[in-house]
């Protein structure tokens, strides 16, 4: 196989996994990786590095389309970025310095957890709750319980208040528009959701993934933020975070500009294209087909690992 | 906190539009010239035995902003590849700088701090620095 029919295979695959990616919103990150180790023998590090690259191109992408939508919020973004390139940078460095087999085998854990993750996501269906427990959230300053001793409970009642005077500085709030008009909401949970954040950052670090789905669990879970402001939230955040990383993995040669192209070309059509089918195509029996695949290909990752094969 | 007015929401809308045309145009520019390297590239290496089953990492001079540019410059296919992601890693880049603009504009220290560490973490990145 010469350069001209590898890019070819890699640019088909790379579509196939832009198309599936956007169609399940799984992202086209976490197939291209196991598809260029496992099928090409590419070594993991190039894999990594453009798979990245792809990461950036269709979240720039997608978010240029979300922001105009209006459910983007750009503050909450920008502060939780903090943690996600911090992360990142501790990511990219471990990737560096980490044993290829050992990144392999994590990159099988967290392939299997986003097939388990996703194949039990209610996604749109789940809107309508998250909704109204949106509008009837409070500021999340949870009582203490009665038994405990009073130092702890004033020691407690004193960080919380600590807590929402930084969650007021921070207008961690904003508003969406709803079928009746725009429907506000505000974030709780604004430490959990930043650790959260951080583990996002790292993990999509050293493996060169979008790590959408952490970012949205950080959002969507622990801040309480509406569903569909934490996806295009989420969306947002995904190209700064891995522009951090990229960074990183540029200085170390990661980025073969040979693999990257093919990739980021297969990859952006592919999106693009799915994108545009997600609201014919009926998406349920999809994802759960996607996640099969995922699925195996996470073993196989992990088998690979950790026989040292990769 | 006072809520932001109705001036401050104006500037917002304005800056989701700013920054959705940035990164659109970021995105499309970057895909042309790495397809256009892609495309000197092929013509001049495809016939060549790919090499990527073992890592030696790239050459020095794809490695560095100074060293990317100097290469596309004298029209290398990988070196226009290589400058055009640059060009896409530094569309999110440019996405904060957008956003540090606008939240000086709002006078809103709080986000003109959190914007400037995002920044600077970047920008350390894209510089060669790692942890």
């Amino acid at each position: 196989m010469n350069i001209l029919e590898m890019t070819a295979l890699v640019w088909a695959a790379s579509a196939a996994a832009g198309f599936l990616g956007a169609l399940t919103g799984l992202g086209g990150g976490v197939v291209i990786v196991p598809f260029l180790t496992l099928v090409l023998g590419v070594d993991i590090r190039y894999a990594i590095g453009a798979s990245l690259i792809s990461v950036i191109a269709t979240s720039s992408g997608a978010a240029a389309a979300y922001v105009k939508e209006g459910f983007t919020n750009i503050r909450i973004g920008m502060f939780l970025e903090i943690a996600t390139t911090l992360g990142a940078l501790v990511g990219a460095s471990l990737a560096a310095v980490l044993p290829t087999h050992v990144v392999a085998v994590i990159f099988g854990v967290v392939l299997a957890m986003s097939a388990y993750l996703s194949s039990h996501a209610k996604g749109e269906s789940r809107v309508k709750s998250e909704e109204l427990r949106a509008e009837s959230q409070e500021p999340s300053v949870e009582s203490p319980e009665p038994s405990v001793g009073v130092s702890l409970t004033s020691r407690l009642s004193a960080l919380n208040s600590r807590l929402s005077a930084l969650n007021s500085r921070l207008r961690l709030e904003g508003s969406y528009p709803g079928p009746d008009g725009p429907i506000a909401y505000r974030a709780g949970g604004v430490l959990p959701g930043f650790g959260l954040m951080w583990i996002a950052g790292a993990l999509s670090g050293m493996l060169g993934i979008g790590s959408g789905a952490v970012k949205v669990l950080a959002m969507d879970q622990a801040m309480g933020l509406p569903f569909k402001v934490s996806t295009a939230t989420s969306n947002f955040m995904i190209g700064v975070t891995a522009a951090a990383s990229a960074g990183v993995y540029l200085n170390r040669g990661y980025i073969d500009p040979g693999l990257a192209m093919s990739v980021m070309l297969g990859v952006l059509p592919g999106a693009l294209l799915g994108t545009r089918f997600l609201a014919a195509a009926r998406t349920k029996v999809l994802r759960i087909v996607f996640s099969v695949v995922i699925l195996v290909l996470a073993v196989e990752m992990i088998y690979n690992g950790l026989t040292g094969r990769l | 906190m006072s809520q932001p007015g109705p001036s401050s929401r104006g500037t917002r809308r304005k800056m989701e539009t700013i920054i959705g045309t940035l990164l659109r145009t970021g995105v499309i520019l970057a895909a042309t010239v790495v397809l256009a390297g892609a495309i000197v590239y092929l013509a001049r290496h495809g016939t060549e035995a790919p090499h990527y089953h073992a890592f030696h990492g790239e050459p020095s001079d794809l490695c560095s902003v100074a060293g990317i540019v100097t290469d596309a410059i004298e029209l290398s296919g990988r070196g226009i590849i290589q400058l055009g992601l640059l060009l896409l890693i530094a569309t999110p880049v440019m996405r904060v700088a957008v956003s540090l603009t606008a939240f000086l504009l709002e006078r809103d220290w709080t986000y003109v701090v959190a914007t400037l560490i995002v920044l600077s973490l970047l920008i350390y990145s894209l510089l060669g620095g790692s942890l």
